[in-house]
C-alpha cells in the first residue's frame, strides 16, 4: 500500500465533496437556518436556562451538520452513473469513505463554529476548558460525519430511501442523547437509554468544556466517541464492500 | 458444431507486436534486461463472476499485448462489461486475478489504477462541474502537478474541440461531449493502458470519429488499449487483436484477419442476369444455395471459384446474360455471428 497515493485519494476526494456538495449556497444556507429554527423551537417560551442547555444545542448542531449530506453522496453519485468512473480511479473503498467523512466533518466544523462563536459573544457563555471543547468539536464532527457515511452504505441509487434511513436513524438519537433533560437529573433506564447513543458523550463533553458539569470523565466521552468513529467506519466499510462484490 | 470448435490459436505472441515502452517509471515484470520486454499490459486468469445461480462470467482469461489495440466483441449480456469492471477493479471477481503491467489489481488496486485510464459504460463525469473542472480534478488522482494538468488539460480539450466550451456546466452538454469530457479525464495523465467501455455507443458521427481518432492518438503514443464495442466495422479497423465472448465464456480470440478466415467457407457470389430466372437454375456443382437478393441472386458455396465457373457455364448454356458478378469476402461481422449465435 503506497500511503501517499491512498492520502492524496482521500484529499482530492474530500476537496471534490465540498465543491459538489457542500459548499453551494443553499446547503450552506440551510446549514445556517436549521440550527436558528431548531433553537427557535426548543428554547423560545419554554424558559429554559440557555446557558444550561448551550451544550445541548451545540452537540446537536454539529451532530446535524456533519451527518446531513454525508449520506446522500454515494447514493447521489450512484444515481448520476459517476460513482462508477470515481472508483476505477486511483482509489480504494478507504479512500471513498474517509474522503466522505472528512468534507462533512469539515462542514460541520465550518458551521458549527459560526453559529458557537455568535452565540458565545451574545450570550457571554462560559468556557471552563477551551482545549476540551476543540476536541469535542472535532471528535463529534467525525463521529457523525462517520455515521453519515455509515448510513450513505446501503445499496440504492435513490437518496430518497437514504433520507428517510437517516431521518429514522438521526432524530431517535436526538431524544436519547440527554440534549433536553440534562444527564445529571436521569435515572434508571432512561439513563441506560442515553448511554447507548454516542450523541450523549459529545453532548457530555461539551459541558465539560463549557459549563464544566460533565457527567462522565472527558477521558471517558473521547475513548466512547473514537469507538463509535471506528464502528462506524468498519460498518461503512462492510457493506460498501460486499456492494463491490455483489456489483451494485 | 460445438463454438468451443472455433477457438483460433493465432500463434500471436505479446512481443511480436511493437509496442514502444514510454514509461520508464514502471517496471514491467518480464524485462529480461536485454531492452526486450516480454510482457502483456493486461493479464487476467482465469476470471469468474456469479451473480446468486446467474455465471456473468465463467473461467475467462485474457491477455493484451503491451501496444496493441484490442477488442473484446460480444452480444448483449455476453459479460463484457462484468470483465472489463473486473479489470478496472470496480467489481470484485469471484475467482481469478489480474495484472495491469505486472501489478496484481487485487493486491495493489491504487497502483494499478494509476496505470489505467478508464471509460466505463456505465459511468460518467459530474454534471455540476464545468469541463476543465472535471479534467482537473481527475488529474489531480493521479498526482499530476499544477502546471502539468493545466497545460495537458488545455491541449486535450483542443484536441477533442471543447476549447471554447471548458468554462461551461457539463449537465449542459449533450450525450457526445460528455463522452468527449469522459475521455479526456481517461487520458489526462496519458495512462500506458487505456480501458473503454463501449465508448461509442449512441454517439453522434464527428463524436465517434473524434473517440476513434484520440484511441488511435493514444495508441500511437505508447497506449495500450482494451475497448469492447458492439461495432464490428469499428473493431475491424481499429483492432490488431479480437477476443469474442459469449455467455460468459471466451469462444475465440486472434486478429481479425485470422478470425475472418475461419469463416471462408461462409463466402456467396453475388450475380445479376439480364434476363429472369428461377431458383431451379442453380444446381450446379459448387453451389450450396441460392437466394434471391433485389435483381441480383446469392449464390452461397464453399468453394467461389468451382462456383462462378458453374455460374458462367450455366449462363452460357441458358443463353443468360450476366449484368454483373461480384464474390464475397469474409467479413468479421459473419466471424462474430457465427461464433455468437445460439446453438
Amino acid at each position: 500500500m503506497d500511503w501517499r497515493i491512498l492520502g492524496r485519494s482521500i484529499a482530492v476526494i474530500t476537496e471534490k465533496n465540498m465543491r459538489i456538495y457542500y459548499f453551494k449556497g443553499p446547503v450552506v444556507v440551510f446549514g445556517l437556518l436549521f440550527p436558528f429554527i431548531m433553537f427557535l423551537t426548543f428554547f423560545i417560551g419554554r424558559n429554559l436556562d440557555i446557558v444550561l442547555f448551550f451544550p445541548g444545542f451545540l452537540g446537536m448542531m454539529l451532530f446535524f451538520t456533519s451527518s446531513s449530506v454525508g449520506p446522500l453522496i454515494t447514493p447521489w453519485e450512484k444515481r448520476e452513473k459517476t460513482y462508477e468512473r470515481l472508483i476505477s480511479l486511483p482509489v480504494i473503498l478507504e479512500s471513498i469513505i474517509i474522503g466522505d467523512l472528512l468534507a462533512g466533518a469539515i462542514f460541520g466544523v465550518a458551521i458549527t463554529a459560526v453559529v458557537f462563536l455568535i452565540a458565545a459573544l451574545l450570550l457571554h457563555l462560559p468556557l471552563a476548558h477551551a482545549g476540551i471543547l476543540a476536541i469535542g468539536f472535532i471528535l463529534g464532527a467525525i463521529t457523525f460525519a462517520a455515521l453519515g457515511t455509515l448510513l450513505a452504505s446501503p445499496t440504492t441509487d435513490n437518496p430518497s430511501n437514504i433520507m428517510m434511513l437517516s431521518s429514522l436513524v438521526r432524530l431517535p438519537l436526538i431524544f436519547v442523547s440527554g440534549i433536553f433533560i440534562p444527564l445529571g437529573q436521569l435515572g434508571g433506564w432512561v439513563f441506560v437509554l442515553t448511554s447507548l447513543s454516542p450523541l450523549t458523550y459529545l453532548v457530555d463533553l461539551f459541558h465539560a468544556a463549557l459549563n464544566g458539569d460533565a457527567v462522565y470523565p472527558p477521558w471517558l466521552d473521547a475513548l466512547v466517541l473514537v469507538l463509535a468513529i471506528l464502528v462506524f467506519i468498519w460498518g461503512a466499510k462492510v457493506i460498501q464492500k460486499r456492494n463491490l462484490v455483489k456489483g451494485i | 458444431m460445438r463454438h468451443e470448435d472455433y477457438v483460433i490459436h493465432t500463434g500471436i505472441s505479446p512481443s511480436s507486436i511493437p509496442g514502444p515502452n514510454r514509461y520508464p517509471h514502471i517496471t514491467p515484470a518480464g524485462n529480461t534486461g536485454t531492452g526486450i520486454f516480454h510482457m502483456d499490459a493486461i493479464e487476467a486468469h482465469n476470471l469468474r463472476k456469479n451473480f446468486g445461480t446467474f455465471t456473468a462470467v465463467d473461467d475467462v482469461s485474457l491477455a493484451v499485448p503491451e501496444g496493441a489495440i484490442f477488442g473484446f466483441l460480444g452480444p448483449n449480456g455476453a459479460g463484457k462489461t462484468t470483465t472489463i469492471r473486473m479489470i478496472t477493479g470496480v467489481l470484485i471477481p469471484d475467482a481469478g486475478s489480474v495484472r495491469v503491467l505486472g501489478t496484481d489489481v487485487d493486491r495493489d488496486p491504487l497502483a494499478a489504477k494509476l496505470k489505467m485510464g478508464v471509460i466505463p459504460e456505465n459511468g460518467t463525469v459530474y454534471s455540476d462541474l464545468t469541463a476543465l473542472q472535471n479534467i482537473l480534478v481527475t488529474a489531480k488522482f493521479f498526482g499530476m502537478a499544477r502546471a502539468a494538468r493545466e497545460k495537458r488539460a488545455a491541449e486535450i480539450l483542443e484536441m477533442l474541440g471543447l476549447s471554447e466550451r471548458k468554462d461551461d456546466i457539463v449537465r449542459t452538454f449533450s450525450k457526445g461531449m460528455r463522452q468527449r469530457i469522459s475521455i479526456a479525464c481517461a487520458i489526462v495523465h496519458s495512462p500506458p493502458v487505456l480501458i473503454l467501455d463501449e465508448p461509442t455507443t449512441g454517439l453522434d458521427v464527428y463524436s465517434r470519429r473524434l473517440v476513434i481518432d484520440t484511441v488511435r492518438h493514444m495508441n500511437g503514443q505508447g497506449s495500450t488499449v482494451l475497448l469492447t464495442t458492439h461495432n464490428i466495422d469499428e473493431a475491424n479497423a481499429l483492432c490488431s487483436m479480437i477476443s469474442i465472448i459469449r455467455k460468459g465464456t471466451i469462444v475465440a480470440t486472434g486478429s481479425p484477419e485470422k478470425l475472418k478466415k475461419t469463416f471462408d467457407t461462409a463466402r456467396y457470389v453475388e450475380i445479376a442476369f439480364e434476363q429472369p430466372v428461377g431458383n431451379g437454375l442453380f444446381a450446379a456443382p459448387g453451389i450450396s444455395r441460392a437466394e434471391q437478393w433485389g435483381d441480383k441472386w446469392r449464390i452461397y458455396t464453399d468453394d467461389p471459384d468451382t462456383a462462378v465457373k458453374s455460374l458462367a457455364a450455366l449462363a452460357d448454356k441458358g443463353h443468360l446474360t450476366i449484368v454483373s458478378i461480384a464474390t464475397s469476402s469474409p467479413t468479421l461481422e459473419e466471424a462474430f455471428v457465427r461464433l455468437t449465435e445460439e446453438v
